[in-house]
């Protein structure tokens, strides 16, 4: 088989697409490891509501999609404060399997809860703007594919100065560090939790809309996308902001030069063999620290 | 005998003597077949509760050495034409050897990495047992599983498997009750409260950990063997991730590392959905508001928070 550089070009594209998604539930998973230890199950389930309420939204009440959009990433990431609010911080056990179990009832929970709203139909969620295909060095990018990379990168650049340059990222830094010397420093931590989950939720709602009109949308969607977004963070290195970004990335390009150049049928099986390569030659991922006591 | 070994005694007893008593009452093929999917349930859990209570590791790959052990036996009987017992034996010893190469590697390491590693293994297993078709059927199952044998005579009622498969649950729970008692039983109980003080006193922790994870993949495996000849045909879906999920409930439900937990947890999660299937559309809902509801307010889950009441109980009334 003759592989073009037009195919290999567009297989790129598509990787780096996908890749993007990843990325933005591969940050979600470490933001909120790094403020509690805790792996959360729930973050695909943001994925799913990201998109559905986009599509309620836009489809359903009409909207305009810049109206649409940040409504959707509100509404998820009230919705990831309140998890942390009504279901981790009252739970009678701090311990950290317990908490994890806390978040996969509440995404069996969530997941009824959608299906009951938007049905169990696949729904049709229109591209944030109409779709004539770019040809940039023999690829076809469709307007899609640019609003994913750019609003990614965006995302990525916002979380980076909120990290690095505001009060409140520095105090949610603090807390992942060291919560307990943070609290001293007067800290609230409680509330530097509830602000992580706030946050993830709204990646998550993030790589929702923006995926669901290239794949589709449906109440289940955020399934097999968290799984991914989950393996991308476990290949950069659990709780590495950076390394999920790379790991998200890494991960959408394998799977579609694997799916195009292999087979498309076992593309599925790629992400999670990358897995389990990962944790049994380099556990710590690709940029983890020494420290091999992760989740 | 010790008390807690009275205790054992007793519980098992009403328990062997509730399995032969219900017979009696229960005709009914459909709930027969309930009360025999809640056997091969207790039987995997059983296995799991060990990993879980007594290893501290999580497994939600299990689901996977269940339909290892189904399809296997599945095939192998059906397409091959291969000695049933046999091919259940064959079965286990491949499976025990999947989760010999999964354990080595994670249990090595400190953290849970077990749960991300059988994560990936079932996911795997799901995508195999879908595509590899023109072998397993793909999506719409696998059939013509031959059924299982006896002196030559062929077990296909519910009645007769509800005899096998509670009869195997009950040796499972005695066989995992004396592993808590043997030396490797203790080292892991020593290993739970401190694992540097039970590698310190000499207690071979990963060693010890490996062969309980490679015990629990061999009861999911011998219970996926009988599931498969007792349905007569397996569809990937049975074995997905989220029936590893399902599987992991029961056991919290019940209460982590109690043996009693985990049977417990299986007695009550297995018919609930049968039960909710009038209001499937809120199948889920209740499903996941129950378990948050436990796992937020019961960490100990219902045997644990029960143990606990009783002994309260009984602490008043001394006095």
């Amino acid at each position: 088989m003759e592989i073009g550089w037009n195919q290999l070009a567009q297989y790129i594209v598509s990787g780096l697409t996908t890749g993007s998604v990843y990325a933005l539930v591969a940050l979600g998973f470490c933001l909120i490891y790094n403020a509690t230890r805790i792996v959360n199950f729930a973050q695909g389930d943001f994925l799913s509501l990201g998109g559905l309420l986009m599509y309620s939204t836009v489809t359903s009440f009409g909207l305009p999609a810049w109206l649409g959009f940040p409504l959707s990433v509100a509404g998820t990431a009230l919705v990831g404060a309140c998890l942390e609010r009504l279901c981790i911080r009252p739970s009678r056990s701090r311990e950290v399997t317990n908490l994890i179990f806390i978040t996969i009832a509440a995404s069996i929970l969530l997941r009824g809860l959608f299906m009951h709203v938007w049905g169990k139909e696949a729904l049709a969620l229109p591209p944030l703007s109409p779709e004539t295909p770019l040809r940039v060095l023999g690829a076809a990018f469709t307007p899609q594919n640019l609003w994913v990379l750019g609003i990614t990168l965006s995302a990525i650049g916002i979380l980076v100065f909120f990290f690095n340059r505001t009060l409140m990222g520095k105090a949610l830094r603090a807390t992942a560090a060291n919560a307990r010397a943070a609290a001293l420093m007067g800290i609230d931590t409680r509330m530097m939790t509830m602000l992580s989950f706030a946050l993830a939720g709204a990646l998550g709602a993030l790589a929702g809309i923006l995926i669901t009109p290239i794949t589709s949308l449906s109440y289940d969607v955020g399934v097999l996308m968290g799984l991914k977004g989950f393996a991308a963070a476990v290949l950069g290195g659990y709780g590495n902001f950076y390394g999920a970004v790379l790991g998200g990335v890494g991960l959408g390009l394998l799977e579609s030069l694997g799916a195009g150049l292999i087979s498309t049928v076992y593309k599925d099986v790629i992400a999670f063999v990358a897995l389990l390569l990962v944790l049994f030659l380099r556990p710590s991922g690709l940029l983890g620290g020494g420290s091999q006591e992760r989740l | 005998m010790s008390r807690e070994g009275k205790r054992f005694l007793l519980g098992f007893l009403l328990l062997a003597s509730a399995v032969a008593a219900l017979p009696v009452w229960i005709r009914n093929p459909y709930y027969l077949n309930v009360l025999n999917v809640v056997g091969l349930h207790v039987l995997i859990v059983v296995g799991l509760n060990l990993l879980i209570g007594f290893a501290g590791h999580i497994s939600l790959g299990h689901a996977g050495f269940f339909g290892v052990g189904a399809y296997l036996s599945g095939i192998l009987t059906g397409t091959y034409g291969w000695c049933p017992w046999l091919t259940m034996g064959f079965a286990a010893c491949l499976t025990a050897s999947l989760a010999l190469g999964i354990g080595i590697p994670t249990l090595r390491l400190k953290g849970n990495y077990l749960v991300m590693a059988t994560l990936g293994f079932n996911i795997i297993v799901t995508v195999f047992l879908l595509q590899l078709d023109n072998l397993t059927g793909g999506p719409s199952g696998y059939t013509g599983i031959p059924p299982l044998t006896v002196f030559g005579r062929s077990l296909i009622s519910d009645f007769e498997f509800y005899w096998l498969i509670w009869g195997t649950a009950l040796v499972s729970l005695v066989l995992a009750r004396n592993l808590c008692h043997s030396r490797v039983g203790r080292g892991l109980r020593a290993l739970h409260e401190s694992p540097d003080a039970a590698a310190a006193a000499g207690v071979p922790v990963e060693r010890y950990k490996v062969k309980v994870f490679i015990l629990s993949a061999v009861y999911a495996s011998v219970a996926g063997s009988l599931y498969a000849h007792y349905y007569g045909i397996i569809t990937p879906k049975t074995f997905d991730i989220f029936k590893s999920v399902e599987l992991v409930t029961m056991c919290i439900l019940g209460g982590m590392g109690t043996l009693w937990g985990g049977l417990f947890g299986a007695v009550f999660l297995t018919p609930l959905p049968q039960l909710l299937h009038f209001f499937d559309e809120y199948k889920d809902i209740i499903f996941g508001g129950i378990l948050l509801v436990i796992l937020i307010f019961l960490p100990q889950g219902l045997v644990g928070w029960l143990e606990n009441r009783l002994h309260a109980l009984f602490q008043n009334n001394r006095r």
